[in-house]
């Protein structure tokens, strides 16, 4: 029964949109930096995923050249984001993100 | 088959991504992360991206999240988050929002519209002889070598600027050596109050305040 389905590229872009929603919405309703950044990492891979899929879909080695950069620029951010998220716990015990809406030096 | 590998591990990246988002205690989030991650990796297996599934899975589910576990771990963050709002309706305006975002990227998803050049920067299968690695690395050589050179630079900058970011910068020794270094008078008073050293001024102290402030704030919390 399973067999006789056919898997188009329409299935991979309907679960990357469902990744990314799923990713933005956790990104709005959670107050924890380190689990914002993670839903921002959830979010990065849907568009990636939608990049392979148009690569593979318009038969394109480009798409998935650029999913190698935006897997590098993915690690170079949570690299310097781990870095704020680490200096501002040793400023002030707190994990979530209310606590640094002010710009104070 | 191949539609049963994409209906558990669709589940599976559903279910991880979920827990991302609902889990309460961070590692069960990070952990979710994992899972999504390399439902992803299958994915790109299955539509012919070997190269990025086997980078996904080293750098992502293997260095990423490792670096997100450490984080939660040294800082010991592990403990129920508030459920106070300081934008009144920010979540239910968040669920909206979500959902107004899903049944716009469905509606543009769920239909074929894959228009564009077909095979613009070059085809992704060439000849038998090569694989995806080869042809993926052919492309990043020649044409993407510019991009390719800018992002070691990136790399470089982000490493740097992660260790400055997370230094210990609130030694007081490691201060007061530069702080000597550029004024010559600041050793004297390194022990002092914030509010005596201010008035000093000099590039050199005024790097000195944040951390004279963290101190501070330590010293009020214990």
């Amino acid at each position: 029964m399973i067999a006789a389905l056919e898997l188009t590229a329409n299935h991979y872009l309907v679960l990357a949109a469902v990744l990314f929603t799923i990713g933005a919405v956790g990104l709005l309703i959670r107050r924890n930096v380190l689990v914002m950044f993670m839903c921002v990492e959830l979010m990065l891979n849907a568009a990636n995923l939608t990049f392979v899929t148009f690569a593979r879909e318009l038969d394109d080695v480009g798409g998935q050249a650029i999913v190698f950069f935006t897997l590098v620029v993915a690690a170079a951010e949570v690299a310097v984001g781990l870095a704020i998220i680490v200096a501002i716990f040793r400023r002030r015990r707190g994990a979530t993100a209310d606590d640094v809406h002010l710009l104070k030096g | 088959m191949e539609f049963g590998i994409f209906v558990v591990f669709a589940a599976l990246a559903l279910a991880g991504s979920l827990t991302v988002v609902l889990g309460h205690n961070p590692v069960h989030c990070a952990l979710g992360l994992v899972l999504a991650l390399v439902s992803v990796a299958v994915f790109f297996l299955q539509q012919d991206a070997q190269l990025l599934a086997a980078v996904q899975v080293i750098v992502y589910a293997g260095a990423v999240v490792v670096l997100f576990l450490f984080v939660i771990m040294l800082l010991g963050v592990d403990r129920e988050e508030t459920l106070h709002e300081p934008i009144r309706y920010q979540r239910p305006a968040a669920l909206a929002l979500g959902a107004i975002v899903l049944a716009e990227v469905l509606f543009l998803a769920g239909r074929t519209w894959a228009t564009g050049t077909p095979s613009a920067r070059g085809p992704l299968e060439e000849d038998a002889g090569y694989n995806n690695i080869e042809t993926v690395a052919r492309t990043l050589f020649t044409d993407f070598l510019w991009p390719f050179e800018i992002t070691a630079a990136l790399l470089v900058i982000a490493v740097v600027g992660g260790v400055v970011l997370a230094r210990r910068s609130g030694q007081p020794a490691e201060l007061v050596d530069e702080g000597d270094a550029a004024t010559g008078e600041s050793g004297t008073n390194a022990g002092s109050s914030p509010s005596e050293r201010a008035p000093a001024g000099g590039p050199a102290l005024s790097r000195m305040a944040p951390p004279a402030a963290s101190e501070r704030d330590t010293e009020a919390a214990s």
